[in-house]
């Protein structure tokens, strides 16, 4: 099982995982997932609340840890002491719903902090980056606000901003449009749009349906902690065979 | 200065209004060497209960028990125990033990009544400071530390960029109230005879039998101490406000 | 195609405000104590460890000086003279409970009187808020020992006003001016919606304040209150600098009588035990009304 980093080609699956199990205490979250994502894909997490989506992509960049099975992030095993974080945190981004930016620095600042202070990159070429971002998340003029100063849809497309920055080559998006405004949603689902269609490997955990329909390459439906049903969006919707899945369906259609 | 001291002394005569450090040299000087000392102790002691406050709260929040206990029994006795008796066991207890031979064979104190002052002061404030502090970086989500790691910061990294930061605005308030009080609790010195402020004033009425006007003059002095250290909190706080929190 | 999002018990209106951040928010005057609970937990055994081995060496200490020499033990003599310093911490906690009955009511009235509708009533309460809470405690007491005179004769009664009288006076003005204080905080933080509604039911403005406003506060304030009887009390020793009877005199009286630099220190801390005993509880019930309150907040 013990890929190496420089074993992995993109004709393997950039992120993999292998009966994954986790619990808090008692409460089994995660009941043995196995997924394989290729580079490039977007894939949507949905399912019912509780359902252990977020705590799934959660583990995908170590901020939780697991008790059984393996995940893999392009061939590097996650849940490994020997790992080095920073260079996983390097390769995935991920944006929180509660956005989560420093709410004492500057929307410019928030994006520069990481890669000047974690990956000691030079700081003009790093400001150059950043204001390409900010403009990439259609945020011009508003490179010196502070998060206070901004609303929930532009925050979270700093958020997005920030972890671009870091330059990474998989996205997690934890329910991003979960605390915000009808209005504002879509801006930043907009943006999420963009990315996909660069061709960024994306793993989202969603509530918006018509959204995850649109862009998902694969859609994955979880409940109690397994998943109950897969497949690309055209089938998923329409096509459901699972009676968990039509009924989830029905309530949310 | 002719007409200042002539104003005073008008006062007394036609009002019965004794002021002696207006046209008392000798009152003034004592009256301004109570202030200087009192101003000496206030600012020593902000300084050290402030380093006091920032090594406690980290030790409280480190992982090794070994560590966190002793800090939280320091915190929890100066919190509980009456800063005066506090005094006078450093100064009295602590002090009749810490005793050295001077050139003529005399035994005389390690440590002077000032020292002990600062020392007493130091710890009392500075206990409450821990506790300050610490609360104030409990009280940084852990969301936001998490968007940290999330980013590949270190612990150190999340610690210096993140939770500092935000920890000393939330701090500051309390910090401000804190503070103050220390001001105030620079009068206990008065018990060791340490001639700030309040001994002096105390020596000039008891020889001048002016103790309604000096003792005016006293509340004034330190309500203008306290004004001057609330100017500057309130300076430091606007200086670190974030533009778009209405705090 | 666009479909509403799964409306989630998460999405809880205060988190949408844009610029939302727990952190920012105004935070109440006194801080928390920083102390989690298992700490919290975790102290009063490991004091009441601490007070045990202390008076285990102690005793040990002793019963090796007893055997030695043929002075009497530090600990005996601190037994000898516990019935005195018993006495004068009753002095001290007398001098606190009288002190915070009148701050309290004092500080009451001027609480309310700065929510006063009325301008120069307002500014008037503030300025007298401001000035004794901001005056060091110590020269507040000296105010009134030396200012009220010892006795004051009205309509042919003549009222003594001994020391401890005075003291009283003195310490409950700051008592009076922090109250007013938390009083005022805790008025201004009742929502605006209980006046209106109280006043279109009819409700006076003093009715509303008694009957709707006052009782609404006093959860809000009873834990700054608890806390400020423990500073209290831990400033009640200030009263022996002007010369009324309490722990620290009589301390000072029996270690001149003992004349023993060696019982300097167990003394001192002797004393410091008997007051860390009586407002360390205090402290902890504060801080768990504190917890309590704050989560229904």
């Amino acid at each position: 099982m013990a890929h190496t980093e420089g074993r992995w080609t993109e004709a393997q699956p950039i992120v993999s995982l292998k009966d994954v199990r986790k619990s808090y205490g008692t409460v089994q979250v995660l009941n043995g997932i196995s997924l394989d994502i290729m580079k490039g894909e977007v894939v949507c997490i949905i399912g019912p609340s509780g359902s252990g989506k977020s705590t799934l992509i959660r583990c995908i960049n170590a901020l939780a840890d697991i008790q059984g099975g393996s995940i893999q992030v392009e061939g590097q095993e996650v849940h490994d002491a020997k790992l080095d974080k920073l260079a996983l945190r390097k390769k995935i981004g991920m944006v929180f719903q509660q956005y989560n930016l420093f709410p004492h620095k500057t929307a410019l600042q928030n994006v520069m902090m990481a890669p000047v202070k974690v990956l000691k990159e030079n700081r003009v070429e790093v400001e150059k980056r950043a204001r390409e971002l900010i403009r990439k998340v259609r945020l011009e003029g508003k490179e010196n606000s502070y998060p206070g100063e901004l609303s929930g849809g532009q925050q979270q497309r700093v958020a997005i901003a920030r972890s671009l920055a870091m330059r990474p080559d998989i996205m997690l998006f934890d329910e991003v449009t979960a605390a915000l405004d009808p209005e504002t949603v879509k801006e930043v689902l907009v943006t999420i749009k963009d990315l996909a269609a660069e061709g960024m490997t994306c793993i989202l955990v969603t509530h918006e349906m018509g959204f995850a329909r649109e862009v998902a390459d694969h859609i994955y439906f979880t409940d109690k902690g397994v998943i109950v049903e897969h497949g690309p969006p055209e089938t998923f919707f329409t096509n459901a065979s699972d009676p968990r899945t039509r009924q989830f369906l029905s309530q949310v259609l | 200065m002719e007409t200042v001291e002539t104003f005073f002394q008008w006062l007394r005569q036609s009002h019965g209004i004794n002021l002696t450090i207006g046209y008392d040299a000798w009152d003034r000087a004592q009256f301004l060497s109570g202030l200087w000392m009192t101003v000496k102790l206030s600012v020593l002691s902000i300084l050290f209960s402030l380093l006091v406050g920032v090594v406690g709260a980290w030790a409280q929040g480190a992982q090794s028990r070994l560590l966190r206990l002793p800090v939280g029994l320091f915190v929890t006795f100066f919190r509980n125990t009456p800063p005066l008796v506090q005094l006078y066991f450093f100064f009295f207890a602590l002090g009749s033990i810490l005793r050295v031979q001077n050139d003529a064979g005399m035994s005389v104190p390690m440590i002077s009544a000032f020292s002990w002052a600062v020392i007493s002061l130091t710890l009392f404030a500075g206990a409450l400071n821990t506790e300050i502090f610490r609360s104030g970086i409990d009280a940084v989500p852990k969301s936001t530390l998490e968007a940290a790691e999330a980013l590949g910061f270190t612990r150190l990294q999340t610690y210096i960029y993140v939770v500092l930061p935000l920890a000393l605005r939330i701090s500051l308030p309390s910090l401000g109230t804190n503070l103050v009080n220390l001001v105030k609790t620079t009068t206990l010195a008065y018990a060791i005879a340490v001639p700030e402020l309040l001994y002096s004033a105390a020596q000039i009425w008891s020889e001048q039998l002016n103790v309604r006007e000096m003792m005016t003059i006293l509340l004034l002095s330190y309500i203008l101490l306290v004004a001057v250290l609330v100017w500057i909190m309130g300076r430091w706080e606007r200086s670190l406000r974030i533009p778009g929190y209405g705090v | 195609m666009w479909l509403p999002p799964i409306p989630e018990p998460a999405r809880n209106p205060a988190l949408r405000r844009p610029g939302h951040m727990d952190v920012l928010l105004p935070r109440r005057a006194y801080a928390a104590s920083a102390l989690n609970w298992r700490e919290t937990l975790l102290n009063p055994v490991s004091m009441t460890l601490l007070f045990a081995g202390l008076t285990a060496s102690l005793i040990g200490a002793a019963w090796a000086q007893d055997a030695a020499s043929a002075q009497p033990s530090v600990f005996s003599v601190l037994l000898k003279w516990t019935p005195l310093l018993g006495e004068g911490f009753a002095y001290n906690v007398l001098i606190s409970l009288l002190s915070m009955l009148i701050g309290t009511v004092l500080g009451v009235m001027l609480g309310i009187l700065q929510v006063s509708p009325l301008m120069p009533v307002r500014k008037f309460a503030w300025l007298v808020t401001q000035f004794f809470r901001n005056s060091p405690w110590l020269v507040l007491l000296f105010y009134s020992i030396l200012l009220i005179p010892f006795q004051v004769t009205a309509f042919g009664i003549t009222v003594p006003f001994p020391g401890w009288l005075k003291a009283v006076i003195g310490l409950s003005l700051p008592v009076m001016a922090y109250m007013s204080e938390y009083v005022r905080g805790a008025i201004l933080s009742v929502p605006t919606g209980q006046w209106e509604s109280a006043e279109s039911l009819g409700f006076t403005r003093g009715q509303t304040m008694r009957m709707v406003i006052l009782p609404q506060t006093v959860k809000r304030i009873l834990p700054n209150w608890m806390n400020l009887y423990a500073v209290l009390t831990m400033a009640t020793p200030l009263v022996s600098i002007i010369g009324v009877d309490d722990i620290m005199g009589y301390t000072r009286s029996a270690l001149s009588a003992e004349g023993r630099p060696d019982i300097l220190i167990p003394m001192y801390l002797y004393v410091l035990s008997w007051f860390f005993a009586y407002c360390y509880p205090i402290s902890l019930v504060t801080s768990w009304l504190e917890r309590r309150y704050s989560v229904k907040l």
